[in-house]
């Protein structure tokens, strides 16, 4: 059949099954995305004769003779769509994967619609930006700025991908023309929470014209590790094989399948023959531990499991002073259980990896992670290889959260590679993000506060149990993360805190914003807000009394890591703004009707900068022959804007503007080492490689332009394009090319690591309406305010609190994984697991605590995952200020609190899953 | 998604081409249901875009004739006559939706109607409008079946293997009737989890309130224009066993049928008064 893309005729026959999506996709238009492929997120829309389609829902076959405009070719004879132009004005991105489809339902709105938002963009998924920035776009903001040389930090420069991005030229993992040869993988997943396997016959799967292999355990190499991507392995445990005899969870991966299509490989899993031998299973955490109970893990001393027997990976416990003086003492003592449920990720692109062998031998691996430096380290420690023999890096990556801090997507299309030599890719689809990948951990969370009268705390304990699933990756850090911030932030002499790590036959948890504070910042937030009440205090003015103070130590229930200090410190100025917001007449006002409460709340979190396991990473920065910086660093770049930021401090250093300096990250062949880009480490670190090595290369710049004009280093210095020594000018043109004379290397290597860290605070309000009949509740108010040191890029910062809240936003009122009683998710879609959509999004006032720390580069620090922190209590204690009601689980969906609101006692449902 | 096990299409000009149905046969409309998800036990599509039915006419009556085929964007954008009390609700229904409007570009009224989710908001218009269908078994006459009758349970109705919803007759004296709707879901503008739309002609003579997404399958309760508060209730308990409010990730039972009470009086009041 003929048709038109962007006003070039194809002729091409698509399979009758085909949708437009894949089969535009085949014509080259990258730049249609899928980050759903069921018709539910948009980032796949396209026009169909003017009309924008979701093009994943859209029969190939319907497009014979039709005209198709994709976002390359949406910008006509080179100039941009009015709403190209007006999201690169606005930044209405951030990893940039949902631009695309966003744009293209965008530009093609009446003006009636662009008048009703919520409904006109209701099948647009965003899940990094919040909607804010993409609001901004349609009211004609320009929130970027280009930058003075010199005068990067502080202006929020432009990323530097953003006119990829609105054209669609932006290239994530899959965006790459197909390598010759390249096979495609499809993986047969278990049914079952818990079976053995008995026997597997390939038979049938194998005579699939099409079908290469079919790998099951008994083909790979049998060795112990663990997906979580740290630098130290050791602080997880090593209890996953590739592929195994035993399915632990329903989603575990069971029979890889690599064919010519993924269609044949489809139909290869479907031909596959399990079977299994049931096993019992067990899907509660406090169950897991009782004696009796089904035993996922015996492996023996080597995987440092700590209690195989009652299923516990690891438990912490710790006590300062003594908390039964501490209760003692008390004139109020507030208990309660708190349940912080599951939350997916969510990012747009899902997880994927290309693998295949260059000509001269070499492995490749181009993929979708948070680490790739790890990532390759596991793979050559998995399959034999020479680290100079393998290759892993990440192009643009669409969205992470921590859900790619782990390696599940890269070994199998690898270790198939290896095996049959050619190209092998493996795409997640939606479905299996939903089933297979890492979710936050659940944690049940017991508190128990004391405080006298005068509204100082006597004692605090908590108990947090914590579900890690079927695999013990990340059960541990975050088990211990969420034993330390948010505990530290309140001073008392009296704290002790036990937790657990327990396996159960359910999906793993994983890293996830927040990584374990999220769930004990709920109920620590909400019991101090009760106790407030029991003593009758303003629960702002309590939460005051307690707080430490910039010269304060930290004092958490874990010992050993004295290298976390405040290195500065802006919580009060955090707390006195949320409470000046929340006094204000801004935002929505309660809707009319008796049947509307109104209430408000607040919550604070405390996060620590850097984790306190290993953490490294090292930048190198050269000045090159036309006159610009050039530097590799091994981050990735997620949509957390770490690439704008290390652009801006490079430039603020060596006295230019962005537009002079270029970059290259994330790459194992061409970057130096990085241990990943999680636990907002960004900031902390590779961009403190960066400061160094900027910092460094401006020395001998300076040392080496001294040595030429005879003059002191002092009395020279680097403006814009030159170096400037007394009277004499050099261009940095000239420089090099007489360092290339004189054999003298203009450039620069640094390592950081990830110690002395600091800490980052955070406070969130929200004003909020809620039915008392219909439950439903409306945010009318949403505050966040942060300390964050340094602001390098204020518009960038915005989108990542701004989105950290909305996320927390989908976290409190409406996200929610449901599981049967057989432990399999019955929600795996995004048409029914609801992430905000721009209808849920309340428009969020952003406000920065003006601090300077003394640990970060120019005085910044992290703040990606503290966003997400504060928002579910302070819209809970909200909802208690509304209604006198504390709900103690998430999501406060209406289904469930409409009930208590209506008078009956329902008790609280705790979903220990 | 790519339909992988899809080996066929069929383009018929007439249904009446396709005469021997087999399993793994389905007909397509917009596509919009059956392109979201794996479906590996279809091998051949069956296109109705050839059919070329008049999406929207003027019926006998003076009532509305909806093609199953035609769009709910052309459903959405017909501006009914002014007499017709009732035709904002059509609108209404429309923005009920999960899916925005470049679905509504190809999704098909029909499509909406047989995939029989409780949440369809086209079966909310079609049966609070006292629609029948027309269904065209493939080997035999046409039959007419009431909307409220159509949909027995969750993804569930009266058709036969390969019978095709042909058409929805609106008839002139229910779009002739002041509406009421009442609409909940658990995220903004997300899908219903309770849908009911009230409906009463000029001599309030008889109330009509029709119960959609709160149930398994529409409910519908007729009452005279005088009802009370505890009458209504009563019909209602009457009409709904508990097994029938519906389980789903978007909303609970208990919630349901708390709302469909409070709702249903709502339009008590709104109407009747």
């Amino acid at each position: 059949m003929k048709l038109t893309v962007n006003g070039k005729l194809f002729a091409a026959d698509p399979a009758p099954g085909d949708c437009l999506r894949i089969f535009l996709r085949e014509l080259g238009m990258y730049g249609v995305k899928k980050g759903c492929d069921g018709g539910d997120c948009g980032a796949c829309t396209v026009w169909v004769d003017k009309k924008p389609v979701h093009s994943c829902l859209y029969p190939a076959f319907r497009a014979e003779d039709k005209e198709i405009t994709t976002i390359e070719g949406l910008a006509t004879n080179g100039k941009l769509h009015p709403m190209q132009q007006a999201f690169l004005d606005a930044q209405s991105f951030q990893c940039g994967y949902c631009a695309a489809g966003m744009i293209m339902t965008s530009a093609a709105l009446t003006e009636e619609q662009k008048k009703d938002l919520p409904h006109a963009l209701k099948g647009n998924l965003c899940r990094c930006t919040g909607y804010q920035s993409i609001r901004d776009a349609f009211d004609g903001t320009k929130n970027v700025k280009l930058d003075k040389a010199g005068k990067s930090a502080g202006t929020s420069t432009p990323n530097p991908f953003a006119h990829d991005i609105v054209t669609g030229a932006a290239r994530y993992t899959s965006d790459i023309e197909p390598p010759e040869g390249l096979l495609h993988m499809k993986v047969l997943r278990s049914p079952h929470a818990h079976a053995r396997i008995t026997s597997i016959n390939k038979e049938k799967a194998l005579a699939i014209p099409g079908v290469i292999a079919v790998y099951t355990w008994e083909d790979v190499p049998r060795r112990l590790y663990t997906t979580a991507i740290h630098e130290d392995n050791r602080v997880d445990p090593d209890d996953t094989y590739l592929l195994d005899n035993v399915a632990r969870f329903v989603g575990q991966r069971i029979v890889a399948v690599v064919a010519e299509s993924e269609g044949i490989a489809e139909a290869g899993v479907r031909a596959v023959e399990v079977d299994y031998e049931i096993l019992p299973a067990v899907f509660d955490p406090e169950e897991a531990m009782m004696p009796g109970a089904p035993i996922l893990h015996d492996l023996g001393g080597d995987s440092h499991i700590k209690d195989p027997k009652h299923n516990i990976f690891v438990d912490i416990h710790g006590e300062v002073g003594n908390v039964e003086q501490g209760f003692k003492e008390a004139d109020a003592i507030y208990e309660e259980t708190y349940f912080a449920p599951r939350q997916q990720h969510v990012h747009l692109e899902t997880m994927q990896s290309i693998a295949w062998r260059s000509d001269d031998g070499r492995l490749h691996v181009r993929t979708s992670s948070q680490g790739p430096f790890i990532v390759k380290g596991r793979l050559c420690y998995l399959f034999g290889i020479q680290p100079s023999q393998l290759h892993v890096f990440t192009e643009r990556v669409g969205g992470g959260f921590g859900g790619k801090q782990d390696m599940m997507s890269e070994d199998l299309p690898l270790f198939a590679t290896m095996q049959i030599g050619r190209p092998v890719q493996w795409e997640f689809t939606r479905e299996e993000q939903f089933i297979g990948a890492t979710t936050r951990h659940p944690m049940k969370i017991q508190v128990k506060l004391g405080a006298r009268n005068d509204g100082k705390l006597t004692a605090i304990q908590f108990r947090m149990v914590s579900n890690t699933g079927a695999y013990g990756n990340h059960g541990g850090e975050t088990l211990a993360n969420g034993m330390s911030g948010q505990w530290a932030m309140y001073k008392c002499p009296n704290k002790k805190g036990d937790g657990y790590a327990v396996y159960t036959n359910m999906q793993c948890g994983g890293g996830f914003r927040g990584y374990g504070t999220t769930q004990p910042c709920f109920a620590m937030e909400s019991a101090m807000d009760e106790l407030a009440h029991m003593l009758k205090l303003d629960p702002i003015e309590f939460r005051r009394k307690n707080v430490v103070q910039a010269d304060d130590e930290l004092v958490s229930v874990l010992s050993g890591f004295d290298d976390l200090t405040i290195g500065s410190y802006g919580l009060d100025q955090c707390i006195d703004a949320v409470e000046k917001a929340l006094k204000s007449k801004r935002g929505l006002p309660k809707p009319k009707g008796d049947d509307w409460l109104e209430g408000s709340g607040m919550g604070i979190s405390m996060l620590d900068c850097v984790p306190p396991t290993e953490q490294r990473s090292a930048c190198e920065i050269t000045l090159r022959e036309d006159g610009t910086y050039h530097f590799t660093v091994g981050s990735v770049e997620i949509g957390n804007g770490l690439v704008t930021a290390q652009q801006q401090v490079v430039a603020q250093i060596l006295g230019c503007s962005t537009s002079r300096v270029t970059f290259k990250n994330a790459d194992t062949d061409e970057t130096p080492y990085d241990s990943g880009t999680f636990a907002s480490v960004g900031m902390m670190v590779p961009t403190k490689a960066v400061e160094y090595a900027a910092r460094a290369l401006q020395e001998k710049i300076l040392a080496y332009a001294g040595r030429l004009t005879r003059k002191k280093p002092k009395d020279c210095r680097i403006e814009d394009d030159r170096v400037i020594c007394g009277h004499k000018k050099i261009p940095l043109t000239e420089l090099h090319a007489q360092s290339v004379r004189d054999g003298e290397e203009l450039k620069a290597f640094r390592k950081a690591y990830g110690s002395p860290r600091t800490v980052a605070f955070m406070a969130y309000g929200a004003r909020i309406a809620v039915h008392r009949v219909t439950g439903e509740i409306q945010v009318l108010h949403s505050i966040e305010t942060v300390d964050t040191g340094t602001v390098v890029n204020p518009n960038q910062l915005r989108g990542q609190c701004i989105g950290g809240v909305i996320q927390g936003i989908g976290y409190t009122l409406q996200e929610k994984m449901v599981y049967n009683d057989q432990g399999a998710v019955i929600n795996p879609t995004l048409r029914n697991y609801r992430i905000p959509a721009i209808a849920d999004a309340p428009v969020t006032e952003v406000f920065f605590a003006n601090t300077y720390d003394n640990i970060g580069p120019l005085g910044a620090k992290s703040v990606a995952e503290n966003t997400i922190n504060p928002v579910a209590p302070a819209i809970g204690n909200a909802l208690r200020n509304a209604t006198g009601v504390r709900f103690t689980s998430l999501p406060f969906t209406e289904d469930r609190i409409f009930a208590r609101l209506n008078g009956q006692t329902v008790p609280e449902p705790v979903h220990p899953r | 998604m790519n339909l992988n096990t899809i080996t066929e299409l069929k383009r018929p000009s007439s249904a009446d081409e396709v005469t021997a149905w087999k399993d793994g046969y389905a007909w397509l409309a917009g596509g919009t249901w059956l392109f979201s998800e794996p479906q590996v036990h279809t091998d051949t599509l069956i296109d109705l875009a050839g059919l070329k039915w008049q999406s929207l006419a003027v019926a006998s009556d003076g009532g509305l004739e909806v093609a199953a085929t035609c769009t709910i964007h052309d459903l959405c954008e017909f501006k009914p006559p002014k007499t017709w009390k009732a035709g904002a609700l059509i609108g209404e229904c429309c923005r009920s939706f999960l899916s925005s409007f470049k679905i509504w570009h190809e999704a098909s009224i029909g499509g909406n109607i047989v995939m029989s989710l409780p949440a369809g908001p086209m079966i909310s218009l079609t049966t609070a409008l006292e629609g029948i269908y027309t269904l065209w078994p493939r080997n035999g006459e046409p039959r007419d079946v009431n909307a409220i009758d159509f949909v027995t349970g969750n993804h569930q109705n009266v058709l036969a293997k390969g019978e095709l919803l042909r058409s929805i007759h609106l008839p002139a004296s229910a779009l002739g009737k002041r509406f009421a709707f009442r609409r909940a879901s658990l995220t903004h503008l997300g899908r219903s989890g309770v849908l009911l739309i009230g409906t009463i002609d000029d001599a309030k003579k008889e109330l009509i309130i029709t119960i959609t997404a709160a149930t398994a399958r529409p409910v519908q309760v007729r009452l005279c224009g005088a009802v009370t508060a505890i009458e209504v209730r009563e019909a209602i308990e009457a009409a709904v066993p508990e097994s029938l409010w519906f389980d789903d990730v978007h909303s609970s039972p208990a919630h349901r049928r708390h709302l469909s009470y409070h709702y249903a009086e709502e339009i008590r009041k709104e109407l009747c008064a």
